[in-house]
Parts: structure tokens; C-alpha cells; sequence
């Protein structure tokens, strides 16, 4: 278990001032300028053997992503982009970083653009924090005023961050959607490559990284690599804030150690599964493009990237949706479905047909309307939609359908059994509408 | 995707207001010469906010006249981002979340609340003062329902939490946004099981030690309120512009 020492955000439940004094008490902004004077190699150099991998998602090596940025400006200037465009359901981190520990956000913001040579970042905030964003915009203010960052700032690395609001769109998380909403455009991905490093940010080189991932860079420069890298286990290391949602007794945000099994982060942080361990049906551990895993794989299971990779799913965000014995586990799958059809940019075939096909089905599903040949027709599609898209919300739409037919196929069959009065004729596919 | 089309009855023109249109330069400077198209959705924010909650035809012209767009790309961004409503919505505008974290928490119960309450979908009271809609996810998941009322999250909700809010926004006042059933922030019910130590704060003085007061504007849709209260406050004009030019 965690000890509150080894916990980066200190002021997660904003108990305390936001304000720049109070984070400067809780250690913020301490010997920044000493961190800077290192160098950006020796940075860079740091932050891989700290093992961080990203928080958004993906799980990258963080050192690695900031070492594909020029070292050598060919007279493009370099940008450091913050992906604060949290919108994955069950996920709800970065919005406590940004309202109740902004300073840890602007440091690692400088550190990160100092690391990869960037005089400006822009961070995106998604169109709903409207009140996150007034607190951070006050925080940078703040952080102006006192020349922690700015032009000839105290830090000796001019560095100007600017704020950009979005307005609804769950795409603009992808990094190259989020790179054409901030170039003022319809967030749809670009083809990759060219990768952001080399093209991004108004055709210049940009590194895209989580709000998490730049907040918890300062400590790591601060208290140590060989710190970050004891907590976890080898190739997931450090600290990660796990949202836990759905059917438990008390829902949280809790910053523990990577690789804290399921049950004790249940049990210990959340007041355990409403009505107990053994009325647990199915979670779904790392936001909802992941697929969902039984409660009979939750048993012993280390929250992190590598361990749910073997079980077919993932770390993903680490918002952990819980749902027990009374979930109509068919109908919460396919209210996802329905929330990837609403956020399809509507750029590639399959994710547009796709997403809207597989919902429809699932409704029908959810209503015992459809025939047993359906459900591998299901999986079938959605293999079709996977890995056919520019950007991942294909496989993300695709996902959360086969964790369903994986491991809950028994669940659709019988609720199409107890429809059948009537045999339906083996006919046409039932498409859409 | 999601089908959305302008409004058909539109007023005859918009301008920005002398202040607004003095903020929407200096979201134009934030960006580099020659890249003012990135304004785009701050400027759209603005006068949606100006028109109390949605976008006519007419300032979306405006929007890509000042930025020189052509209007087709600014239908096109008001028509792709879901936050900008393209027709009139009521004073308080609530947003249901109905994924499935809130969903698996009762929001079906919420939206009946609504339905009750204030109508269909999309539907404006007579008085005008409410609408509300189904959203995707808002993002405060542990804090399950929510509702997000004009630019405040309502969290935790219960459907009779919900109906004492919309009384009391009906009765002019302003109800405490945030979780409703008593609890601190994201911290589990009944108070935080972690960050106990006190050692972590030795450091802070005592004012340091309580949630900073909030930024909230007085009056949700008055363009610009809160930047002013907080230019008023600091005695200058807001940091960011000063400082870039």
C-alpha cells in the first residue's frame, strides 16, 4: 500500500488552497531552476529511467516520445501540446489535477517543453470544464505573475503556456484530432505517419502528452528516478490515480501503486462492491474502450498495463467501471456502443457504419430480438471495424463488443431463448434500421 | 457522428459587445501570426454565450469574417463540436449524462426527472428558463449522475436532488454545484482514506490549509463575467494579454 509520503498529488480532493502559496507549501515549484540547469538530455535521460509510461492511455514510454523531438531546430519552433481533453467514460482524473493541484500541471509543463526544447505549449481542456478551465487559466496567471514561467522567467527557460478550450467532441483525445481542433478545424485524426514529432502542431514538430503524465514529471526530477521506478512493478512503475466507478459502496479518485490488485483497490479505497465481493458481475478496469473481464478474473488481478494485457484487456486510463449481479450487462455495453456511434468524427467507413451497426444490433440484442447467428456476425463485424480506421476509436468502439461475446456470449443466448415464442426464419441479416 | 442543422428562424445580424469583442482579440493573440483559425472556438464560445446559449447563422459569419474563414468552415466546426447549440436552449440549459457510469448509477432516473419536469428533449419552458438534453460522457464518473447546468457540474444526483435544484434555479437563486449528497469533491463518502498525513501539509499556513473560494461567475450567461471579476480583482487587464503582446 501507498504511504501518503510517496502520493504526487497532494491535494487531491481539494481539501486545500489551489492557490500558487499553497502549492509552493506542498513542495511545487522546488528547485525547479536547479532541474532546468541539468540539462535537457540529462532530463530526458531521467525520465526513461523512471520507467513513466504514458497515463493517457496508451501506456508509451514517456522518455522515449520527448526523445523523437529535434535536437536541432531547422528553423521550425517545437511545441509541447497537453492533452487535457479527458472524456473516456469512467475516467476523471485530470480534472482533479487541473482544479485542485494546477501547479504541479504549469512545472511539468515548463520541465517537459524545457526537455524537448519548446518555448510554448498549448493545453487542450475539453469543452465541459468550463470551471477547471477559469482555475487553471487563474493558476498560469499566477504562475505569469510570480515569472515562474514567461518571458526571462526566474526558471532560465522562456516559456509561454496558453489555454485552449474545446467544445464537445470526445475525438479531439485522439492527438492528431486534437492537433487539427487546435489548428481551429473539425477534430479529425490525420494519417499517421508523419507522427506529430516530425509534423504536428501547424506543420511544426509537437509532442502530445497527458495531463497526468506532465504532472507527475516534476516529482520524479525531484525526489529521483530510482524513487518513481521502486513503486509498481518492472515495466509499471510509479504511481497512477485510479477512478472508481459504477456499483460500489463509495465511488473515488485514489492515487495508489501500479499493480495494486483489483480486490484490495475495491475493497480498501471504494467500501467494496455494493453487496460484497460475490455479487461482483463483470469490471471493466481501464475506461471504456477496453473490453470487460469477468468478476471469476478479478480475483487476484495487479492493476497494470502488462497484467491486463494478458487477459485480452487494459490499463487503458485506469478508470475502473464496476457493475454487479443486477447489471444487464448487454444493455451497459451497448449504451457504450451508442456513446462511440455519438463520437464517430464520421471520417472512415467502418467506425461511421460500424459503430451505428453494432449498437442497433446490440439494442435488438438487449431485447432478446435477434437470432443466435447474430452474435458471431456481431464479433465478425466488429473485427472488421479494428484496426481498419485512421485512429483508434474504431478499436475502441470494437473493444467493449467482443469483451461482451468473450465472456458474457451465454447472457445474449439466453435472453434470445427467452424471446423465442416463436422461432424467427433464418432470413436476410437484419441490418440496421 | 450526429446529425445537427442551423435553426430555422435566425435574427436578422450579430455583433460582439465592445468587451467581448476586445476578449476575442486577445484569444487571437494566443495563437501565431497567420494561425488566428485556432481562435475559432473560443470566439464561437463567446458569442454563444452572448446570445444566451446558442449560435445563429449570422454570428457564425461574423466569427469567420473577423478570423478571415470561409463560412462554410465555421458551419462546419459549429456543426461538428456538440457544445454549440444551434438553437435557442432555456436560461438554464442542463446536460444529462447517460453513459454507462452514470447509467449504472441511476441517470435513467435523472432523465425522467427531467422529462417530468421540463418537458421533452430539446423542449424551452414557456417561462424560458430551462432546457435539457442527453449528453455523452461529462467526465466526473465517481461522482455519478451528473448533470452539468450552464457551466457548473451537479454531482451525486438523486432524482429529488435534482428537482430541489431546479426549484431553487426557478426561484432565482443558486444552488451549490458539486456532489449533493454532502461528500468532498472526488473523495469516497465519509471523508478521504488517504492523504491523512499532516507532515504532507507542515508547511502550509493556514489559509492555505482550505479549498481556495471558487471562481463562479454571479450570473452564468453574462459574457465575460468572470474574467472581469478577476481582472477587477487584480487591477489589470487579464494576464495572458498583457503579457503576450
Amino acid at each position: 500500500m501507498l504511504q501518503d509520503k510517496d502520493r504526487i498529488f497532494k491535494n487531491l480532493y481539494g481539501l486545500h488552497s489551489w492557490r500558487l502559496k499553497a502549492a509552493r507549501a506542498r513542495g511545487a515549484w522546488d528547485g525547479t531552476k536547479k532541474i532546468i540547469e541539468r540539462g535537457h538530455e540529462a532530463i530526458i535521460d531521467e525520465v526513461k529511467a523512471s520507467g513513466l509510461r504514458g497515463r493517457g492511455g496508451a501506456g508509451f514510454p514517456t522518455g522515449l516520445k520527448w526523445s523523437f523531438m529535434p535536437k536541432q531546430s531547422d528553423g521550425r519552433p517545437s511545441y509541447l501540446v497537453i492533452n487535457a481533453d479527458e472524456s473516456e467514460p469512467g475516467t476523471c482524473k485530470d480534472r482533479d489535477i487541473m482544479r485542485h493541484d494546477p501547479q504541479l500541471l504549469i512545472e511539468g509543463a515548463l520541465l517537459a517543453a524545457f526537455a524537448m526544447r519548446a518555448h510554448v505549449s498549448y493545453i487542450y481542456i475539453r469543452g465541459e470544464f468550463i470551471r477547471e478551465r477559469e482555475i487553471l487559466q487563474a493558476a498560469i496567471d499566477e504562475a505569469y505573475d510570480a515569472k515562474l514561467i514567461g518571458k526571462n522567467n526566474v526558471n532560465g527557460w522562456d516559456f509561454d503556456l496558453y489555454l485552449h478550450h474545446g467544445a464537445g467532441a470526445y475525438i479531439c483525445g485522439e492527438e492528431t484530432a486534437l492537433l487539427e481542433s487546435l489548428e481551429g478545424k473539425k477534430g479529425m485524426p490525420r494519417l499517421k505517419p508523419p507522427f506529430p514529432a516530425n509534423v504536428g502542431l501547424y506543420g511544426a514538430p509537437t509532442t502530445v502528452n497527458n495531463v497526468e503524465t506532465i504532472a507527475v514529471v516534476p516529482d520524479i526530477l525531484r525526489r529521483g528516478a530510482a524513487w518513481f521506478a521502486s513503486l509498481g512493478r518492472p515495466n509499471n512503475t510509479g504511481t497512477k490515480i485510479f477512478c472508481i466507478s459504477g456499483h460500489v459502496n463509495y465511488p473515488c479518485n485514489v492515487e495508489e501503486e501500479m499493480g495494486i490488485p483489483l480486490r484490495e483497490l475495491i475493497d480498501r479505497y471504494a467500501g467494496g462492491v455494493r453487496g460484497g465481493w460475490d455479487n461482483l458481475l463483470a469490471v471493466i478496469p481501464g475506461g471504456s474502450s477496453v473490453p470487460c473481464i469477468p468478476a471469476r478474473e478479478c480475483d487476484d488481478l495487479p492493476m497494470d498495463f502488462d497484467s491486463l494485457k494478458a487477459l485480452r484487456t487494459g490499463l487503458g486510463t485506469a478508470g475502473v467501471i464496476v457493475m454487479d449481479k443486477s447489471t444487464d450487462i448487454i444493455r451497459a455495453i451497448s449504451r457504450l456502443s451508442y456513446f462511440y456511434k455519438h463520437e464517430s468524427c464520421g471520417q472512415c467507413t467502418p467506425c461511421r457504419e460500424g459503430t451505428g451497426w453494432m449498437w442497433r444490433v446490440l439494442e435488438r440484442m438487449a431485447r432478446g430480438e435477434a437470432e443466435k447467428a447474430e452474435i458471431d456476425m456481431l464479433l465478425d463485424v466488429s473485427y472488421q471495424v479494428e484496426g481498419h480506421t485512421i485512429c483508434a476509436l474504431g478499436d475502441a468502439a470494437a473493444w467493449p463488443v467482443q469483451g461482451l461475446i468473450r465472456h458474457f456470449r451465454h447472457v445474449i443466448e439466453e435472453r434470445i431463448d427467452a424471446l423465442a415464442v416463436k422461432p424467427i426464419a433464418p432470413s436476410v441479416p437484419v441490418a440496421a434500421e | 457522428m450526429s446529425v445537427r442543422r442551423l435553426a430555422a428562424k435566425q435574427p436578422e445580424g450579430f455583433a460582439f459587445t465592445p468587451e467581448n469583442l476586445e476578449w476575442a482579440k486577445a484569444q487571437i493573440e494566443k495563437y501565431p501570426q497567420g494561425r488566428e483559425a485556432s481562435a475559432v472556438l473560443a470566439l464561437l464560445w463567446r458569442a454563444q454565450e452572448q446570445m444566451g446559449g446558442w449560435l445563429p447563422e449570422p454570428a457564425l459569419r461574423y466569427v469567420g469574417d473577423m478570423l478571415g474563414l470561409a463560412p462554410i468552415r465555421v458551419y462546419e466546426i459549429a456543426t461538428f463540436y456538440t457544445m454549440f447549440n444551434l438553437a435557442p436552449v432555456g436560461r438554464h440549459y442542463v446536460q444529462v449524462c447517460g453513459t454507462t457510469p452514470c447509467w449504472l448509477r441511476g441517470a435513467d432516473a435523472i432523465k425522467d426527472t427531467c422529462r417530468k419536469l421540463i418537458g421533452a428533449p430539446g423542449h424551452v419552458t414557456e417561462d424560458g428558463l430551462f432546457s435539457w438534453t442527453e449528453v455523452e460522457c461529462l467526465g466526473a464518473c465517481v461522482n455519478a449522475p451528473v448533470a452539468q447546468i450552464n457551466k457548473d457540474y451537479y454531482e451525486d444526483l438523486t432524482p429529488e436532488s435534482l428537482t430541489q435544484i431546479l426549484a431553487e434555479l426557478k426561484a432565482g437563486r443558486a444552488p451549490k454545484p458539486g456532489p449533493q449528497n454532502g461528500r468532498q469533491a472526488s473523495a469516497p463518502l465519509g471523508g478521504p482514506n488517504t492523504l491523512t498525513d499532516p507532515e504532507l501539509y507542515s508547511r502550509e499556513e493556514a489559509d492555505d490549509a482550505m479549498p481556495a473560494p471558487p471562481l463562479a461567475d454571479a450570473a452564468p450567461k453574462k459574457p465575460g463575467a468572470a474574467q472581469r471579476e478577476r481582472s477587477a480583482a487584480k487591477q489589470a487587464g487579464t494576464g495572458r494579454k498583457s503579457r503576450s503582446k
